[in-house]
């Protein structure tokens, strides 16, 4: 396999976990009581950190400083499924999404923890570890709003609905799958893809939660290779603004 | 981050709450404060005590709430992961100190929505600097080093107060404020050390922030009514002007340092009584700003409102799963 295509896992990886780090953060002091937006905070905290992970690994295969990698990009130049660059909407929204997403990244990191690349399984391990108590925090979370009362069950059944296509985009295939798999570097994005429908529907079906049929929803494709909506290039002016007034100073 | 005097205004009138206590127990309360006690929430204590605790603590939560906007904004702007995680980090734990001294107030008996009501009703007040606005990161800055350098000097002394469970909290706050001080110097100190925009920045902060900076303690001991019961009880533990040399001797020296100037030519410390001098703050301004005509007191309320309303779904679907279990006072 080649450093290209290692790269190429490792950018979606890191920008995923960057922006929705970012939009998660959004919430802090905003949160629907007072625990859930710590909650929130604390979560945002570990994916921007995690992202800091990958492109540090990055950074080793010869890319540039990670500050450099994630604040002078265009929109165009970054891998993150557009899932992650949405706007937090509503809190059902925001909860769906950190569902959906967080299932995917367990998923991802446990098989990226059996990886023959040593520095990635490293990273990999540390991180399942932190992502399976936000998975925990979507679940109890899901079940418990959706299974409270009428008001809250509509909202996170339509936040569901309209996250799907949206969350099949994690899982846009790469240009370089097949090397991934005959490498040995992760069983592929139609593998995490498959067990998280079964790991999600479970959760669903507590929550009494209707999923529609798979072959219904028609995943959103292009975010990995710089397809990105409306909604990325703002967040990354913002994120950029203070950094960009002189990217070459120490702030 | 918190300024605590100056919110904290108890009327001559409440002491009529004291006519009725019994006088035995009322000397027994005095006689436990007198000797170092802590007095806990199941414990006997004047209206007038617990009246003017929940003010207080509920003011020092609502201070940290509201204080978390003003930093908060600037975490999706902050430069590189270094600054973007410790600032992150830093508004989660204003958001915790909230949840703490909510807590505590609770232990008084009014609840966290009943204080949460009055907070975005504009009922009860919170700390008057947040009613200013964070131009640029640098004034992020200046709240992260100063404004909580400032906090800490107040909170460090109404931790040895007598309310057990408000001690209790404060000193949590401020092991954590100590980190926030220290995240908030490294700042200014890469800003005023740095390009000359950078230094540039740093210099317009100070300018813009000194003012409310010397609000922050509350008006001069001079013009400022305090009981001496609260003294005696232990719930106002320094006054305002103690706390604002406490801060100038311990800070000012250290922007100097920098390479900064504070915009203030009567300031300096008089070699002779060892207390600064300063020109004394527009004490007019002061008093408006904390009757809601300052530059942010409508947005920040407007703010901490919408996130009530769009957050109460949850809290309504919350309630609805524990309909009939009986709600459990936090122990603080």
């Amino acid at each position: 396999m080649t450093e290209e295509a290692l790269k190429d896992l490792l950018y979606k990886i890191a920008d995923d976990q960057l922006i929705l780090g970012h939009r998660n953060s959004e919430w802090t002091g905003m949160g629907p009581l007072l625990e859930e937006d710590i909650a929130f905070s604390s979560m945002a905290q570990d994916k921007v950190g995690s992202s800091l992970a990958f492109y540090t690994l990055l950074h080793d295969l010869g890319e540039q400083e990670p500050d450099t990698v994630a604040f002078t990009r265009n929109a165009e130049q970054f891998h993150n499924c557009q899932f992650v660059e949405l706007p937090i909407g509503e809190y059902n929204f925001s909860l769906i999404r950190h569902f959906l997403f967080d299932h995917a990244e367990l998923i991802r990191f446990q098989m990226l923890a059996e990886c023959p690349i040593e520095e990635v399984a490293q990273v990999a391990k540390k991180l399942k570890g932190e992502v399976k108590y936000h998975v925990m925090h979507a679940n109890t979370w899901i079940k418990q709003l959706s299974n409270a009362n009428e008001e809250a069950h509509t909202r996170m059944q339509e936040s569901l609905n309209y996250a799907l296509p949206y969350a099949l985009g994690i899982f846009e295939p790469s240009q370089f799958e097949n090397d991934f798999i005959e490498a040995g570097i992760y069983p592929g994005e139609k593998a995490i893809e498959t067990k998280w429908k079964e790991n999600i529907s479970k959760i669903l079906t507590e929550a009494g939660l209707t999923l529609p049929a798979w072959d219904s929803i028609e995943a959103v494709y292009g975010g990995r290779y710089g397809k990105h909506t409306e909604h990325l290039q703002p967040l990354l002016s913002e994120m950029t603004e203070v950094f960009n007034v002189d990217p070459t100073a120490d702030w | 981050m918190y300024g605590g005097g100056q919110v904290f205004e108890p009327s001559s009138t409440n002491n009529d709450l004291l006519k009725d206590e019994d006088p035995k127990k009322l000397a027994e309360f005095e006689a436990r404060i007198a000797r170092g006690e802590k007095i806990e929430p199941k414990d006997w204590m004047p209206k007038l005590y617990r009246k003017q605790l929940i003010r207080m603590i509920e003011q020092h939560g609502h201070s940290e709430i509201i204080g978390a906007l003003p930093e908060g904004t600037w975490i999706t702007r902050a430069p590189g992961f270094k600054r973007k995680l410790a600032l992150m980090a830093k508004v989660q734990d204003e958001v915790g100190h909230a949840q703490l001294l909510y807590g505590a107030a609770e232990t008084l008996g009014k609840s966290r929505e009943q204080m949460i009501q009055d907070l975005i009703t504009g009922k009860s007040k919170y700390s008057n600097i947040f009613n200013y606005p964070t131009f640029t990161w640098a004034d992020s800055c200046f709240i992260s080093w100063l404004v909580d350098a400032g906090a800490i000097v107040n909170q460090l002394a109404n931790a040895r107060g007598s309310y057990g469970p408000y001690c209790r909290a404060l000193d949590r706050i401020c092991a954590e404020e100590s980190f926030h001080l220290k995240y908030g110097h490294h700042c200014v100190i890469h800003l005023a050390t740095g390009t000359p925009k950078q230094r540039e920045m740093m210099q317009e902060a100070v300018n813009r922030w000194w003012a409310p900076m010397m609000h922050f303690f509350g008006p001069s001991d001079k013009i400022s009514t305090h009981t001496e019961i609260l003294t005696k009880w232990k719930v106002k533990m320094a006054t305002n002007d103690e706390c604002r040399q406490q801060f100038l001797d311990m800070y000012v020296p250290k922007i100097w340092e920098l390479g900064l100037t504070i915009p203030d030519e009567n300031l300096k410390r008089n070699e002779q009584t060892g207390e600064w001098e300063f020109t004394e703050p527009d004490w007019e301004e002061f008093k408006r700003v904390i009757n809601g005509d300052g530059p942010c007191n409508k947005e920040r309320l407007a703010v901490r409102r919408t996130a009530e309303e769009r957050g109460a779904w949850v809290r309504r679907a919350l309630a609805s799963k524990t309909k009939g279990e009986e709600y459990v006072a936090p122990m603080a």
